[in-house]
């Protein structure tokens, strides 16, 4: 809302501060403060002349005149002047030298087209009162010569602009904000609606409400014989475009004129394309409307409708249809000015996405008491600018609302506040805002009020039953009446107490085991990113999902940035990739990343609607889980890619290229924090390479995938050559039970080693190999290292040797030779047995 | 005395004797490093050496001349292993110094043999903002980012026709009508904690949000919240001051409060505008006259998030007895945070996942 310092102290008595410290006031209020922007403060030695004599110059290309201009100075001023729209004996402002014009263009006496130009007769545009304007500003010929142009015309002004809140639809006025400035310097308030309206005799032209849900109140007032050529006076174009609205014509520039310093948005239909009763209506299937904007609208079934015996004229505080609009021949004009429902209106505007000054004011609530007023001091301002005459009568349809009354402790205020405000502050601050406050003689309890009110109702010692005003529809519940009292008396003023919360259990395990994850995997080597969560078919695709594929089920967006990535996330890689892209291919080649972060698994039976539930009470258990059941599996996942050096080369030699171990070792980094060993097996699942995939089981669950990735897949994205990649739910991983970790008994006995190399197949896998060595060699097992894996002629084609050193500890005792042996052999038997391993050179 | 031989042995002579010890210990000074050192306790005090002859001489001396002899050879042997030993010790310094000279190695040459990694800021800086309410005996709530529309709106008292639903540009599961959509604030999750905790409740809830912004360099359709709740008997909107002021001392320093202005949302009432006093100027900057700052713009505060008390009908959507139970409510944006508490100047930079961007955040923020 942008507010005119001028047109706002027409109706508060402010006093004589900046706009700054106006706006700091009314953002204490809360009206905050956007911007302030100056106009004409750089004005100066502007005034009226009378053009005394004009002299058209010949031989340029374009009209140039030569005029004496009477600037009540002891001589005339001869100025040269481009423009023809005066004549001899108009008033004009002439800028004279010396003279500043917005924007800081100083004015100079200057030779120009072989004369002398002594100053300058001015424009609107040059004036700084409109973006454009075709010629000069002819003044009325009562102007007095010689008279400070920037006073007369209120050149000078600051304009303010709030940001109003969706709560108070009131404030989008010169009368709401002059409302809150008046409480805010606690003084004199005048209200621009109080201007009379004679009592009507009779009805205007005939209307009726059709659909009380609609629309609680409908006047029409109407004007005959005006003239459709009357312009708008400069003063209320200059207050429209400064409040940053274009100037149209008389009829439509002061509906919206009254729109802004009233709050009441009005529509003006011709008179001469009406035909029969005015009905406010909903619409009937099928009917279309095309509006002012010459979009034909097709209509909802719940759209509020304006309608004539011809059909729809309007829709309802929204847009005027196109047939009706006020032309330059209107000459009998009638205006309307209703209270619609404010739902009702917000849904029309979000279904047409229409969105106008007026929808946006009945949207947030106008004053249902206003359309009398602001009718009539629309039509007065018609007929005094535009020369009709105002018909007697008014048509006034009205429904009729109970008017809303909170009753609350007198006390209540300061309970909320946390402070204490006596009752006079009380009921002072509630009056200020519009309430009428009663204290009942006796306390009666009050009527027993139902459902939410009664939730709501508010007990204690001296009731106050406080009736807000029509223009505050927001104003329904004790607490809001609170909030009046609250920011009136300031919020700098409250007190600052810390509360003690009783002692809290901390994070929880999940939330600890997160936070370990993330700074494992960050000191391995890996930098965190956050991408965003939608993804395409396409990522799929690149992925090289099979058609089948659990993870291609994916929840749609109703409306995504892009038609690309109209679905959520079912996997983190897409994301993770497309960001080591972006780092390779801004110059750094050795990436490593990690992401955590939900996906979005929906079951495919799952119901499609969540349903919304009432707000009135507590939603049952079935309730809350029908909700829960509609919504998508939404785990926790990371995932972690990586390319080039995993090691860095330097000065001490060559680096390591990350390759699938890493990315299985960043699983193995990821569930040790979460206490689980991972078990590895060989698998063939998409995107990794199908010879370079491991499968993470903690215990029998999978738990996610590790390796290569596939080169087409390494190919779609533009990926450096085998990249890695690995993806593990920690919902799935967190679900295992691990117990706290045991302080394991020290033995101060000798270790024993033993090395052995075993021959097996080249396909056989190593883990079952070291699992079977570990169980045979029994307890006296401390550790096993496999520290050489050998394929060569020395043993044999098809053959890979293990060379595995393990070290044996008891710990009672120092083991003897036989003990060791013993069991070195007892775990070579049983991989053997296990997977035909042979001990090398036996 | 059968073996009694009168012959006067010469080594046995003192000047003889005198002289073998003098040539040793030229020996011994003269030795050049340890290997000759080496060759000369051989030479002068082994098994063969004039000495050592000499001593097995001694048997041949009259038992009246033994004693003496035996003690000019001990004289000697001592006076040479004395030199020795000190030749040793000289020689072995000097060796050790001049080896470790010669490993001396260039400790200026650059390490970084293992790469380094990083956590997003946004990351951690949730982490710090819910450890400080942790401190103060809050839990950390969390809740599913894809929400049902009556946990994102309508228990919050944003009904459908509220102008504040059409504020947030909300991304709606297909179809627009399937009462899912993407949170569009972390708000949702204090109705999940009214529903499933115990009263009383002090609750930390961060986590990531959606709007149908485009990315430009202050909006991203993604972004992160961080939203309190309390909900116990007697809290006031003086509570929720004291929080936030303890809050803003916890983060930036102490003497850095908050300032609350009125401002509205559904779900609290009375609610306001929380700023923060700035805590690089301390407000000086808004004083005309005094250097200008680039944190606050010269405001002295910087806009921060949002707060109140928590609307009884929010309340009473949950089941919460309204008469009873009173609460407060308050969020803030951690991208915006992380803006002006370390001069982030580009939202796209916390997107994009630049290496460059994250690696100088570390650990903690």
């Amino acid at each position: 809302m942008k507010v005119s310092l001028s047109w706002l102290r027409e109706y508060v008595d402010l006093p004589a501060v900046t706009a700054h410290e106006i706006a700091e006031k009314l953002t204490a209020a809360g009206l905050k403060l956007e911007s302030v922007i100056s106009y004409g403060h750089d004005i100066k030695n502007v005034v009226v002349g009378e053009v005394l004599s004009i002299e058209t110059l010949e031989g340029f290309k374009k009209p140039i005149r030569h005029c004496q201009v009477e600037v009540g100075e002891a001589a005339p001023r001869e100025i040269v002047c481009g423009a023809t729209n005066f004549e001899v004996g108009d008033r004009v402002p002439v800028a004279l030298p010396g003279a500043v014009l917005p924007g800081g263009f100083e004015i100079a006496s200057r030779k120009t087209y072989g004369r002398l130009s002594d100053g300058m007769i001015c424009s609107e545009a040059e004036l700084g009162v409109a973006e454009s304007s075709p010629g000069i500003l002819v003044l009325p010929g009562d102007t007095p010569i010689g008279a400070d142009v920037v006073e007369l015309l209120g050149l000078r002004d600051d304009v303010i602009e709030l940001e109003i809140t969706p709560d108070i639809g009131y404030a989008l006025s010169i009368r709401g904000v002059a409302r809150e400035a008046a409480a805010a310097f606690d003084s004199a308030f005048i209200d621009p609606a109080d201007v009379s309206p004679p009592v009507a005799s009779g009805p205007a032209y005939p209307a009726s409400i059709a659909d009380p849900s609609a629309c609680d109140r409908f006047v029409l007032r109407e004007i005959r014989g005006f003239d459709p050529s009357a312009s708008s006076p400069l003063w209320m174009r200059a207050r429209l475009t400064r409040a940053g609205m274009r100037p149209v014509s008389l009829a439509v520039d002061v509906t919206n004129y009254v729109m802004l310093e009233l709050g009441q948005p009005l529509h003006a239909f011709d008179a001469a394309r009406l035909t029969g009763e005015i009905v406010v209506r909903r619409a009937e299937p099928g009917e279309t409307l095309e509006t002012l904007d010459h979009v034909v609208r097709k209509l909802h079934p719940d759209d509020i409708l304006i309608t004539d015996g011809s059909g729809v004229i309007s829709m309802a505080g929204t847009m005027g249809g196109l047939h009706t609009e006020i032309s330059d021949a209107s000459t009998d004009i009638v205006i309307e000015a209703a209270h619609f429902s404010a739902s009702g209106i917000a849904r029309m505007s979000r279904r047409h996405n229409l969105v106008s000054e007026a929808s946006k004011r009945f949207e947030r609530g106008v004053d249902r008491e206003l359309p009398l007023y602001a009718s009539w001091r629309a039509a007065q301002l018609l007929a005094e600018l535009g020369g009709g005459t105002i018909q007697p009568g008014v048509t006034h349809a009205e429904v009729r609302v109970e008017p809303v009354q909170v009753a609350i402790p007198s006390g209540y205020p300061g309970r909320v506040a946390g402070t204490v405000y006596d009752r006079e502050t009380v009921i002072r601050r509630l009056e200020q805002v519009g309430c009428a406050v009663e204290s009942p003689a006796t306390e009666s309890g009050g009527t027993a009020a139902d459902g939410i009110a009664a939730k709501l109702a508010v007990a204690g010692d001296d009731m106050l039953v406080v009736t807000p005003p029509s223009w505050r529809p927001d104003l329904t519940d004790p607490n809001d009446l609170a909030e009046e009292v609250i920011r009136l008396e300031g919020y700098e003023n409250l007190p600052s107490i810390l509360p003690s919360a009783p002692a809290g259990a901390g994070l929880t395990e999940s939330q600890r085991l997160r936070r370990r994850v993330g700074r494992s995997l960050a000191a391995a080597g890996y930098v965190e990113t956050l991408s965003y969560p939608f993804s395409g078919e396409r990522d799929f695709d690149n992925l090289q999902l099979p058609a089948d594929d659990a993870r291609r089920l994916a929840v749609r967006l109703a409306n995504p940035l892009s038609e690309d990535e109209p679905l959520m996330r079912t996997t983190l890689l897409p994301g993770l990739l497309k960001t080591l892209v972006r780092n390779v291919g801004r110059g750094f080649g050795d990436v490593a990343l990690f992401e955590t972060g939900l996906v979005y698994r929906p079951s495919p039976d799952a119901p499609a609607v969540a349903p919304v539930l009432g707000v009135d009470r507590r939603p049952s258990p079935e309730e809350l889980a029908s909700i829960e059941s509609a919504l998508p599996a939404q785990p926790l996942r990371v995932g972690v890619v990586l390319t080039g050096e995993f090691e860095p080369s330097g000065w001490w030699g060559k680096g390591r290229e990350a390759d699938w171990a890493d990315a299985v070792e960043a699983a193995r980094v990821v569930a040790a924090e979460a206490g689980v060993t991972l078990d590895v097996r060989a698998d063939r699942h998409e995107p990794w390479h199908p010879g370079r995939c491991a499968a993470l089981y903690s215990g029998d669950v999978l738990v996610g995938h590790a390796g290569e990735l596939h080169p087409r897949v390494v190919e779609a994205y533009g990926l450096p050559p085998r990249t890695c990649a690995m993806e593990l739910e920690l919902t799935r991983l967190e679900q295992s039970p691990v117990g706290r970790p045991q302080a394991p008994a020290i033995s101060g006995y000798p270790v024993a080693s033993q090395d052995v190399a075993l021959i097996v197949d080249a396909a056989t896998p190593v883990a079952p190999v070291e699992a079977a060595l570990r169980e045979g060699a029994g307890e006296l097992l401390e550790s096993i290292r496999l520290f050489d894996v050998y394929a060569g002629a020395q043993v044999g084609e098809g053959k890979k040797s293990l060379a595995y050193s393990l070290r044996f500890r008891a710990a009672d005792r120092t083991l003897t030779a036989e003990e060791t042996t013993a069991a070195r052999d007892a775990a070579v038997a049983l991989a053997t047995e296990r997977t035909g391993a042979r001990l090398r050179g036996a | 005395m059968s073996n009694y031989d009168p012959v006067e042995v010469t080594p046995l002579h003192a000047d003889e004797m005198a002289r073998m010890q003098a040539d040793a210990i030229d020996a011994v000074k003269a030795a050049r490093d340890l290997e000759e050192l080496k060759q000369v306790r051989l030479a002068h005090v082994g098994d063969r050496s004039p000495i050592a002859l000499a001593n097995r001489e001694i048997g041949a001396l009259p038992p009246a001349a033994r004693a003496e002899a035996g003690k000019r050879i001990g004289g000697a042997r001592k006076a040479v292993a004395d030199a020795l030993a000190e030749r040793q010790a000289q020689l072995e310094a000097e060796r050790d110094e001049r080896v470790l000279v010669e490993e001396t190695v260039d400790v200026t040459l650059p390490s970084g043999r293992a790469s380094r990694g990083a956590r997003h800021p946004l990351t951690t800086l949730q982490e710090r903002i819910a450890d400080a309410f942790v401190a103060m005996g809050y839990e950390v709530a969390e809740g599913p980012e894809l929400e049902g529309e009556w946990f994102n709106f309508d228990a919050l008292n944003i009904s459908t026709d509220h102008p504040a639903r059409s504020e947030h540009d909300t991304f709606f599961v297909e179809s627009v009508d399937s009462g899912k959509v993407l949170r569009t604030q972390t708000s949702p999750v204090q109705i999940r904690a009214l529903l499933s905790r115990e009263l009383p409740i002090y609750v930390i809830s961060p986590g990531k949000v959606f709007r149908t912004d485009e990315l430009d360099a202050t909006h991203t359709p993604v972004f992160h919240q961080i939203e309190g709740l309390a909900i116990d008997e007697g809290l006031t909107m003086a509570h929720l001051k004291g929080t936030l002021d303890r809050f803003a001392e916890v983060m930036f320093g102490e003497g850095i409060t908050t300032r609350f202005r009125p401002n509205y949302f559904p779900f609290t009432e009375p609610s306001a505008e929380m700023d923060l006093k700035c805590f690089v100027c301390r407000g000086a900057s808004a004083v005309p006259g005094n250097p200008s700052c680039r944190t606050c713009k010269s405001e002295g505060w910087i806009e921060w998030g949002g707060c109140g008390m928590v609307n009884p009908r929010v309340l009473i959507a949950c089941g919460v007895d309204p008469a009873r139970y009173s609460g407060f409510a308050f969020g803030m944006g951690v991208e915006r945070t992380l803006m002006f508490r370390h001069n982030a100047e580009d939202m796209r930079d916390m997107v994009e996942g630049d290496v460059r961007f994250t690696l100088p955040f570390g650990m903690e923020v």
